[in-house]
């Protein structure tokens, strides 16, 4: 903990207008924007984590959360038996003969010497591979599409309890970084985020288009909760005498108490990360990340392997971008894939690190509050501003519908200002690195 | 057999797709390599400028076309085209006044660059967005098609159709265009020569008294020239919606990549190798097959390689390729 006086300031006051929003709007849209910034939080640590600590620009942090959020699915949902009768088999056969495929390619590639021999010789088994593993994928798919599509149509999950989607997410998160980063971390800086950009896309795909495995486009929701829905604290006893004596009604208490009850798993996660991630940073394994994203070529002379410890991090930072895609599916009980988008997910996160400071922790974790919270409030705060410079002309004028109809678009703007002020004016952010 | 029949459908659903929409890409990965080149860095801006330049020239057609004014049998857009250019050029001239020339002034890292196009970016994109909305935008208008369908099997008496749209045609003819006029202006004129000299060799270029900020404002005008057309050509083709375009930021920069960073001929040869790929692998080749086969032998699946939901995952794979096999691209780019 090396935070100055200055800093506890920041925190302290970010608190004050939390509670403001509590008091002047709703303790409901408070609790909303507190679970969220949480969440932001922890994507921004996962980010600082390759940036600041490493120097790595992955943009592809929606990929990352996005497949978090595919494991609370596969592991909170029950499973379909019918869909597993139907086609289980044959997806899985289909699965593990496209991993042989690309494995056998892997080997060819290795085992044979370079010429166009083995160039003929890899394609002949990527497209053998693929011939085969589609007669066996294609009609099993079809088959577990075909169960019940209006509720199902997909082989569910494992019915486990949701929190263990939480480290599944970051595993699922940190195979697919691991991936990534074997292809592309040895070649030039930027191609990492080309590639990250690109997978992170493609991830998208698969979720919207695979609805065997999460309903694609159809989304799942009702996913279990990890803590109590309002709906059935509403009956309860001490709800009911809480409303009373806070005189709020019952259906807000309900929901501010279930919104808590996130708040604090999310604390304790932040808190834990938080311990580890400022451990590791003040230990010799941080000194030398810092020391590799200043100087990669003394490091490389100091006997430092560069393309491994870039992978490690690499792996590490994703993985917590997908905790808190699992975190963030869990809350809203929900999984829809067409709702991810790279300004949201990718690029709102970068701007949270920027700001905040990157290579500094606690910075991530303010930038993501302030950020946040301007997201939240940009919009009504827009809305008004729209409406006093138009409310000089008349009620139905074209134009004057026009504003108020595009007030939702002033937080992107909002959001480039923000981040150009900040890296014209301080680009060591509201919390630099020390 | 049919070969001849095979030849037209493919040429309908595939070849000229592909050509349009790869001149339309190349168009694009020109100013990415161009901005590569001279400012050294990428340009994450890149897809929503062109939103921004594309929904001046919507603004300019409808005002067009609200005074009655029209080049029919080709689109009005033609004719708001240069009050487009006009509009995109100053906004990035000013941006780079306002954003770039301050981080060129204090040398920074190429990767604040990429930042500051980030803020770039999301700025670009409200105001797209406060002005045109989220929705979909038609703005073609005069003829449509040049040939449709039906002319085509009337004229030839084959079964297979074929139809040629007049954004098509356009697209392919203006590309052509303007790749000669930017590589006579590249090799020939003076202002091209210096920048060709300031990419190459910053310092020698300075010494040999070339002006720095002259070189950035010609480059900043030749993109928004560029991407004015790209995206105008764009949306003729396939309607404009802002989020499209943020998308093509990821083919146009494979292709930029796949040529080889800062090699213009290059970012041309590597959008149509994308815009190919794209199409040939996500395109269902029953019908062709199905001519070409002898009889009893016609494929019964779709004969689709991929989803056309993967497109991206086809741009991606041959990015990898590529980079795999060959770092700096197809036509040797820079390293930096």
């Amino acid at each position: 903990m090396n935070l100055t006086a200055r800093d506890l300031w920041l925190f302290a006051g970010m608190g004050l207008v939390l509670a403001m929003v509590g008091m002047f709007q709703s303790w409901q849209l408070a609790i909303t924007i507190l679970n969220m910034s949480l969440i932001s939080a922890i994507m921004a640590l996962g980010v600082n984590m390759q940036w600041g600590y490493a120097g790595l620009f992955n943009v592809g942090v929606m990929g990352f959360t996005a497949v978090g959020g595919l494991a609370v699915v596969l592991i909170a949902q029950p499973p379909v038996p019918e869909a597993w009768a139907a086609g289980g088999f044959g997806i899985l056969l289909g699965l593990m003969l496209g991993v042989s495929t690309i494995l056998a390619a892997i080997i060819v590639y290795k085992r044979m010497q370079p010429g166009r021999l083995r160039g003929l010789a890899i394609f002949a088994v990527l497209l053998g591979g693929y011939l085969i593993t589609a007669q066996v994928f294609g009609p099993a798919k079809q088959a577990v599409q075909a169960v019940n599509p209006a509720s199902e149509g997909y082989l569910g999950g494992a019915n486990l309890p949701v929190i263990l989607a939480w480290p599944v997410g970051a595993v699922f998160a940190a195979g697919i970084a691991w991936v990534i980063g074997k292809i592309s971390l040895g070649l030039r800086a930027d191609y990492l985020a080309i590639a990250t950009l690109g997978i992170s896309e493609i991830v998208i795909a698969v979720m919207k288009h695979e609805r065997w495995l999460a309903r694609g486009v159809n989304n799942v929701t009702g996913i279990d909760r990890p803590v109590p829905r309002p709906v059935d604290l509403q009956p309860q006893q001490w709800v009911q005498s809480l409303a009373d004596t806070l005189g709020w009604s019952l259906s807000q208490t309900a929901n501010v108490i279930s919104g808590l009850g996130y708040s604090i798993l999310f604390l304790i996660v932040l808190i834990i990360l938080m311990w580890l991630a400022e451990r590791a940073l003040n230990s010799p394994w941080g000194r030398m990340m810092r020391a590799i994203r200043d100087n990669e070529i003394s490091a490389r002379a100091m006997g430092k392997d560069v393309t491994r410890r870039h992978l490690n991090i690499f792996v590490l930072g994703s993985a917590v971008c997908g905790l808190a895609g699992a975190m963030m599916v869990s809350m809203d009980g929900q999984l829809t894939p067409g709702s991810y988008e790279p300004l949201r997910y990718t690029f709102l996160i970068w701007v949270m690190v920027i700001v905040g400071g990157s290579g500094n922790n606690w910075g991530s974790v303010l930038g993501a509050f302030v950020i946040w919270f301007l997201w939240v409030q940009v919009e009504p705060a827009g809305r008004w501003f729209m409406d006093v410079i138009t409310s000089g002309m008349a009620v139905d004028s074209e134009l004057r519908q026009h504003l108020l109809g595009s007030a939702a678009y002033m937080r992107l703007l909002t959001m480039g200002i923000a981040l150009l002020l900040m890296l014209r004016f301080a680009p060591r952010g509201l919390i630099p690195e020390r | 057999m049919e070969p001849l029949n095979a030849l037209i459908s493919v040429t309908n659903f595939m070849l000229i797709p592909a050509l349009a929409y790869g001149s339309q890409l190349a168009l694009g990965a020109l100013g990415i390599t161009l901005i590569f080149s001279i400012l050294r860095f990428a340009h994450f801006a890149h897809g929503d400028t062109m939103a921004l330049g594309t929904a001046a020239v919507i603004g300019g057609t409808i005002f067009l076309q609200g005074l009655g004014v029209s080049i029919a049998p080709l689109p009005t857009a033609l004719l708001a085209i240069p009050f487009g250019m006009l509009v995109l050029i100053s906004y990035l001239l000013v941006a780079d006044k306002l954003v770039y020339s301050y981080f060129r002034k204090v040398k920074a890292k190429p990767l604040i660059f990429v930042m500051a196009s980030l803020g770039v970016m999301f700025v670009t994109n409200g105001i797209t967005r406060l002005f045109m909305g989220v929705g979909e935008t038609r703005f073609e208008d005069g003829q449509r098609f040049l040939f449709t369908v039906r002319e085509f099997r009337a004229f030839t008496g084959l079964a297979e159709g074929m139809a040629l749209r007049t954004s098509q045609a356009l697209t392919v003819v203006t590309a052509l265009a303007v790749m000669v006029a930017l590589f006579w202006f590249l090799n020939r004129t003076r202002s091209g020569k210096s920048m060709r000299a300031y990419s190459d060799n910053e310092d020698l270029a300075l010494l040999s008294g070339i002006n720095p900020e002259r070189v950035v404002m010609i480059t900043w005008i030749i993109t928004g020239t560029l991407l004015v057309l790209a995206g105008t050509l764009y949306g003729l083709d396939k309607g404009f919606r802002p989020f499209n375009y943020f998308q093509l930021l990821l083919p146009m920069f494979a292709a930029a990549i796949l040529g080889g960073l800062g090699s213009p001929f290059g970012a041309i040869v590597g959008a149509y190798v994308v815009a190919f790929a794209e199409l040939g692998i996500t395109y269902a080749w029953r019908r062709v097959f199905t001519y070409l086969m002898p009889e009893g032998m016609e494929p019964t699946s779709m004969m689709q390689l991929l989803p056309v939901d993967y497109k991206f995952a086809v741009t991606f794979a041959i990015l990898v390729i590529v980079l795999l096999f060959r770092p700096t691209g197809i036509f040797k780019g820079k390293v930096i």
